[in-house]
């Protein structure tokens, strides 16, 4: 076979990835294609991790002493990093959460508790989409419930695309706020972002993106999206679980109310009232995950090594491989769009009337690791009257062999049921 | 291989040929589903006094989900209420041993085709489906006394 062209040396990544060499059921190497779930993490990251707990740790931000300065210009440093990763125009518009649906509620909650001209109430409406993760639908859901406010959303078309047909009807002089999602993580489709943009700013409403597939894949620029706040999680982006980020525009960091109180972001406490700390420390309450930041500064260290846009060729080469080769498999149906054109790496698809379950399970057997199942997307499921679908994903690491080894196992499948 | 102990020709049989599928009458319905996968279950008990008359159901799911419907429909339907409760009890240990029960002779003639699950119960993310029309016939049956004694 002819190499893909925009291929990564994979050979030369994977020896960074010490879990890819994993054997699984008697000895049969892991093919590990559930990256929109979570990615897999790179020797530097793991490397960075103990060096902080083995050389650095202490609380952040309250020690005089050298551990805490260090474990204070580590966090720091990392929030630097992940500035400038998505081109920020400050550092302090970068707020560390757990992960993107902390990111999401915290979003929610600031607007809830907000003072006009932010407020969401009663006579004001939310936008989202159908093509949302359980993460941007029930936390507006929630707002929506609590404050009167009415949700609407987009819906989608037969292909998997958003279906923007209705975009002045959705979003109206009564929208306070839109969030929706950059690369779905069921359908796979990457969102045009300017139409919508240009519609909220028109009627004066904020612009959320839930930005979770789209971080880890292909260059993120912020200020080129032109949204007000933008979620991401570390997990899917070869950084450890437990950090999330929510970027938002300082004014509105500065202008919105915090929603956890707690120690870390107040600048003094009576037993009557306090004052808080500015923006991002305003929104970090408590003791933050410290070394899962650092982990997530290692990451974006090793990414950007590689380079997003030569991550994002490979990707769109694999992936348009994928789409290839499944295509030959017989009854097997694409839910989302089926080019590779304006398109993400998370492949969605049902194979005749196997249960993925079953798909699924037949797979692991033969060491490869997909996703079944509803991908915390049921609305996706129920728009096109499936049960659930199995999912491949794939990453920097991912090669067209694995690809290979999926369509085989399908193969194998079939057999198995047919 | 490992992967026949779990879809046992016992359980793809139920799966391709289920018995008792379909919404019948019922004293009870309930609707179950599984929320990390999607199975989903809709299932009424009709009672004639302390006998089950019949057990009908109607879902969407995986292979050991639908399969262990068909088993229960098989098993529980005729049965004394007390009996069908036994039996549906011995099915649930079974189901969470974690593969530690080989099931024998006297967990044959109570289980029958259920005995095929064992292998299952391995699993531990496909445990759940095997019991979804189990916890569903429990609930329903539940609703239902409480009707009749309403």
């Amino acid at each position: 076979m002819t190499p893909l062209p925009g291929l990564l040396d994979t050979e030369a990544i994977r020896k960074d990835f010490p879990i890819l060499d994993r054997t699984v059921h008697d000895g049969k190497k892991v093919v590990y294609l559930d990256n929109a779930a979570t990615s897999q993490k790179p020797r530097q990251v793991l490397d960075a991790l103990s060096a902080y707990y083995e050389r650095h740790n202490a609380n952040v931000h309250r020690g005089v002493h050298v551990l805490a300065e260090e474990a204070t210009a580590l966090y720091e440093g990392a929030r630097d990093k992940v500035a400038a990763f998505v081109n920020a125009p400050s550092r302090d518009e970068v707020v560390f959460t757990k992960n993107a649906s902390e990111s999401l509620n915290l979003v929610a909650n600031m607007l809830g508790f907000a003072d006009e001209p932010y407020r969401v109430d009663r006579d004001t409406e939310i936008v989202i989409t159908e093509m949302e993760h359980h993460s941007n639908i029930v936390p507006w859901q929630l707002l929506a419930q609590r404050t009167g406010a009415k949700l609407k959303w987009f819906g989608l078309t037969d292909d998997g695309r958003l279906d923007l047909s209705d975009l002045d009807e959705v979003i109206t002089e009564k929208t306070k706020v839109v969030s929706f999602v950059l690369v779905s993580n069921i359908l796979g489709t990457h969102n045009p972002v300017e139409a919508i943009v240009r519609r909220a700013q028109e009627v004066g409403a904020l612009v959320v993106v839930d930005a979770s597939q789209a971080a880890p894949h292909m260059p993120l620029d912020v200020q080129a999206l032109q949204a007000d706040f933008v979620a991401f999680t570390g997990h899917k982006m070869a950084g450890p679980t437990g950090i999330g980020v929510l970027w938002g525009r300082k004014g509105l960091l500065d202008d919105l109310p915090p929603f956890l109180g707690g120690g870390e972001m107040i600048e003094t406490v009576s037993m009557h009232s306090s004052t808080y700390a500015p923006a991002p420390h305003k929104f970090e309450a408590g003791t933050p995950p410290i070394a899962q930041a650092v982990g997530l500064g290692a990451a974006v260290d090793y990414l950007s090594g590689i380079g997003m846009e030569q991550i994002e060729a490979h990707e769109r080469a694999i992936t348009e491989y994928a789409l290839g080769r499944l295509q030959e498999v017989p009854d097997l149906r694409i839910i989302g769009p089926t080019s590779a054109e304006d398109r993400g790496a998370a492949i969605s698809f049902t194979l005749g009337d196997i249960h993925p379950h079953d798909v699924g399970q037949v797979l692991d057997e033969q060491g490869i690791a997909v996703r079944v199942g509803h991908h915390c997307a049921r609305p996706v499921c129920l728009r096109y009257g499936i049960p659930a679908t199995t999912r491949a994903s794939f990453y920097l690491y991912s090669t067209p062999g694995e690809v290979d080894a999926l369509v085989d196992g399908l193969e194998y499948v079939r057999n198995f049921f047919g | 291989m490992k992967l026949d102990s779990m879809y046992q020709d016992v359980i793809l049989d139920h799966y391709k040929h289920p018995h008792g599928r379909g919404l019948r009458a019922g004293d009870a319905e309930v609707h179950h589903v599984n929320p990390t996968c999607g199975d989903e279950i809709t299932l009424r008990v009709k009672l004639d006094g302390r006998t089950i008359e019949d057990v009908s159901y109607e879902g969407q799911g995986c292979s050991i989900s639908q399969a262990s419907a068909s088993v229960l429909n098989e098993l529980l339907v005729g049965k004394e209420l007390a009996e069908a409760q036994r039996i549906q009890e011995q099915f649930l240990e079974l189901m969470q041993s974690r593969g530690r029960i080989e099931p024998d002779d006297a967990m044959e003639e109570v289980l029958e085709d259920a005995v095929a699950f064992a292998g299952v119960s391995k699993y531990p993310a496909r445990v759940k489906c095997a019991l979804l029309s189990w916890m569903a016939w429990k609930d329903a049956t539940a609703q239902a006394l409480k009707e009749a004694a309403a």
